[in-house]
């Protein structure tokens, strides 16, 4: 299986986290639902995971310098999915809706 | 000189004269690729939640590939595990199920697209330049538990501890923002009052 190698570039990964990290860009500018943002946050942040993966590998970096930044990508989108979930709830409690194009309060 | 991989390719092993992709990389980036763009297209939020876990499955193989096994469990559990549990749960306990969301403009996903398009397109022109690098054959055990605990016990100790105290803020954010404030809990009391 890991021979698969041979014939990969890193510039294969390189183009797909790209591919990824766009595709998390576009949802977060285009929906409404705050849960999607969230989530769309979460397939940014993968695709960084993905592409620090594959520069460990690239690197052959005994000490694995950048799956140990994958590891603490996953505690911070740990957290910032429990608190931002948190916050969603309270909104949704206050106002009914998860739609942040009704969330403009603070604009007037 | 040639030989067969196991789903029956025949391949070279010696590398960079040949550019075609290999099988499992091209079908594990199909998948990624295709449910991404389910996710963030699709209405129903319950479906988003649901094509990012394939998401989040697929990405897990690619680290298997990436022979960072470890990392591969890991965000099995911690991601498509808890987080997208918790973000089907918090969808279930809001009742967001059905189709909530309203039909957005054309003129705003257009702006979206360019936006996202002109990303892509600026990366990928900026790494072009980089030249083409061949992966080097995989180096054994550095994604391993063994390694990588030792790593953190030792080079990234204060980093994790300093982890350890975000986990505890976070968790206590999460609670204070979601509990109830006195009035709403005796409306509640209330309600279960004259029910019972």
């Amino acid at each position: 299986m890991l021979n698969v190698f041979h014939n990969l570039e890193i510039s294969h990964y390189i183009y797909l986290s790209t591919v990824l990290f766009s595709i998390g860009l576009f949802g977060v500018l285009f929906r409404r639902n705050a849960i999607v943002l969230l989530m769309c946050i979460e397939l940014m942040l993968n695709s960084v995971n993905l592409l620090l993966a594959a520069f460990t590998e690239y690197m052959g970096d005994a000490n694995a310098n950048g799956q140990m930044f994958v590891f603490f990508i996953m505690v911070v989108a740990a957290a910032e999915a429990a608190v931002g979930l948190a916050i969603l709830v309270m909104v949704y409690r206050n106002t009914r809706k998860t739609d942040v194009s009704f969330l403009d309060q603070l604009k007037d | 000189m040639y030989r067969k991989d196991k789903f029956g390719i025949i391949k070279t092993s010696k590398m960079s004269e040949i550019s075609s992709l290999p099988l499992q990389f091209l079908i594990l980036s199909f998948i990624t690729i295709l449910s991404a763009l389910y996710v963030v297209t699709s209405k129903n939020p319950v479906h988003s939640v649901l094509a990012l876990i394939l998401t989040f499955f697929s990405i897990s193989a690619h680290y298997i590939l990436l022979n960072a096994q470890f990392l591969a469990i890991v965000n099995l559990m911690v991601y498509a595990g808890a987080i997208m549990v918790l973000f089907l749960f918090v969808l279930m306990l809001l009742n967001l199920s059905k189709e909530s969301e309203p039909i957005k403009s054309n003129l705003w996903g257009i702006a979206a697209s360019i936006a996202a398009g002109m990303v892509l397109i600026t990366l990928t022109a900026a790494f072009q330049k980089s030249g083409i690098a061949v992966m080097p054959a995989p180096s054994e055990g550095i994604g391993l538990v063994k390694n990588l605990g030792r790593v953190l016990m030792t080079e990234y100790l204060v980093p994790f501890e300093l982890s350890g105290i975000l986990f505890i803020s976070a968790m206590v954010g999460a609670v204070l923002l979601g509990k109830r404030d006195k009035n709403s809990e005796e409306l509640v009391d209330l309600n279960n009052n004259n029910n019972a």
